[in-house]
């Protein structure tokens, strides 16, 4: 029995973290987390080729920090039924960084909860840590110099 | 409507409170509801220029920023063609126009808006904005992004600007249809309401030298 847990413990850690699909009430719960933690949401999708070619910084911001309080979430837009699809894009390009599905429902209702800038063009990225009442939004991609910059300002604050 | 105001005014009222924090890369613009619209003059995928002018019996138009690349769009199409069905008679034909550099996004060139006009079998134009000047002066972000004009005078005025409805991956799960709803209006004489929504999509892509 306890064989049987450490092999299904040692199976699921050699395993990247499964990808859930999360409502915007859960992704909303995540950005009001009163930790310590910087969150760097960034809103991509397997189609979106500017988001694809700016996921390897946020994978860098990942390995780079990770034993700094900063946390890289991936929150895909590709639609619920493309799940199996984004699955195998994280795998093939083993990415690190947590990953999670956003069941859209009405973008309507929720776009300016992210920020009441954003047009709901992707890609784009929030800053948030709400202990501290950091947010910081920005529409459009970056190259890891800028993604960096803003991160080392945020901690700052 | 009172409430969303109320709202409104708190979340900006927030916004201004958190602004040492919060604030934006990049500054919305581009037309709003009540804004008088440019015409233009663009290449029709029969090589032929289009411009609003030319279309003297519409009341006003169901202006589409789409293209052939994005999810978004191609999800919308068959919901495009069916509003250009709907309203064209009704005096509001869609004209949709790509905005994409196709430099960026070779499935956006003129010879595959061509191709996709065929096999979609598009009843309505379908134009280049090659320059990108249009979608600029509009505004347009992301595709799909509708923008209803109507006339008045001799003036076109922005009715609504946003979404075509409040469900991209499912047509046969939408509640709210904007932009049927905004179109209604105008013809029962009212103004549209909502007249502004926002939805994901896919960003426009900018040539690199403007």
């Amino acid at each position: 029995m306890r064989f049987a847990f450490s092999l299904l413990l040692m199976v699921s850690l050699a395993k990247a973290d499964p990808i859930s699909v999360i409502s915007f009430s859960q992704l909303e719960e995540v950005l009001q987390k009163k930790d310590d933690t910087l969150r760097v949401i960034n809103f991509w999708a397997t189609w979106c080729k500017p988001c694809v070619e700016e996921l390897p910084h946020f994978e860098k911001l990942t390995q780079s920090y990770k034993d700094k309080p900063v946390k890289v979430i991936l929150v895909s837009l590709d639609f619920k039924n493309k799940l199996p699809m984004v699955k195998a894009f994280v795998e093939r390009k083993k990415i690190q960084s947590s990953v999670v599905l956003l069941d859209q429902g009405n973008p309507n209702e929720w776009i300016d909860k992210i920020a009441p800038e954003w047009s709901g063009a992707i890609p784009a990225t929030l800053f948030v840590k709400a202990k501290t009442g950091v947010r910081k939004f920005h529409e459009g991609d970056y190259d890891y110099e800028t993604l960096e910059k803003q991160v080392l300002q945020l901690l700052t604050l | 409507m009172k409430n969303t105001f109320l709202l409104t005014g708190l979340s900006l009222a927030t916004a201004a409170l958190l602004s040492f924090t919060y604030s934006s890369d990049t500054p919305a613009t581009g037309y709003k509801a009540g804004d008088k619209a440019i015409d233009f003059r663009l290449k029709n995928i029969d090589d032929k220029e289009v411009s609003l002018a030319d279309l003297k019996s519409a009341k006003g138009f169901i202006v589409i920023f789409t293209c052939n690349h994005c999810p978004y769009s191609v999800a919308y199409e068959d919901r495009i063609i069916a509003l250009d069905k709907k309203y064209a008679t009704l005096g509001y034909p869609v004209v949709a126009i790509n905005p994409n550099d196709a430099v960026a996004y070779p499935d956006d060139s003129f010879g595959n808006m061509k191709v996709r006009a065929k096999e979609k079998n598009f009843s309505f134009p379908y134009l280049h904005d090659e320059s990108q000047q249009i979608a600029k002066t509009y505004g347009a972000t992301r595709t799909p992004h509708v923008f209803v004009l109507k006339k008045e005078g001799k003036e076109l005025v922005v009715k609504y600007v946003g979404a075509i409805d409040d469900n991209s991956q499912d047509a046969s799960a939408v509640k709210e249809k904007y932009a049927e709803n905004a179109v209604d209006g105008l013809l029962k004489g009212q103004e549209s309401t909502p007249n502004f929504t926002k939805a994901i999509g896919c960003s426009i892509k900018w040539k690199k030298a403007n």
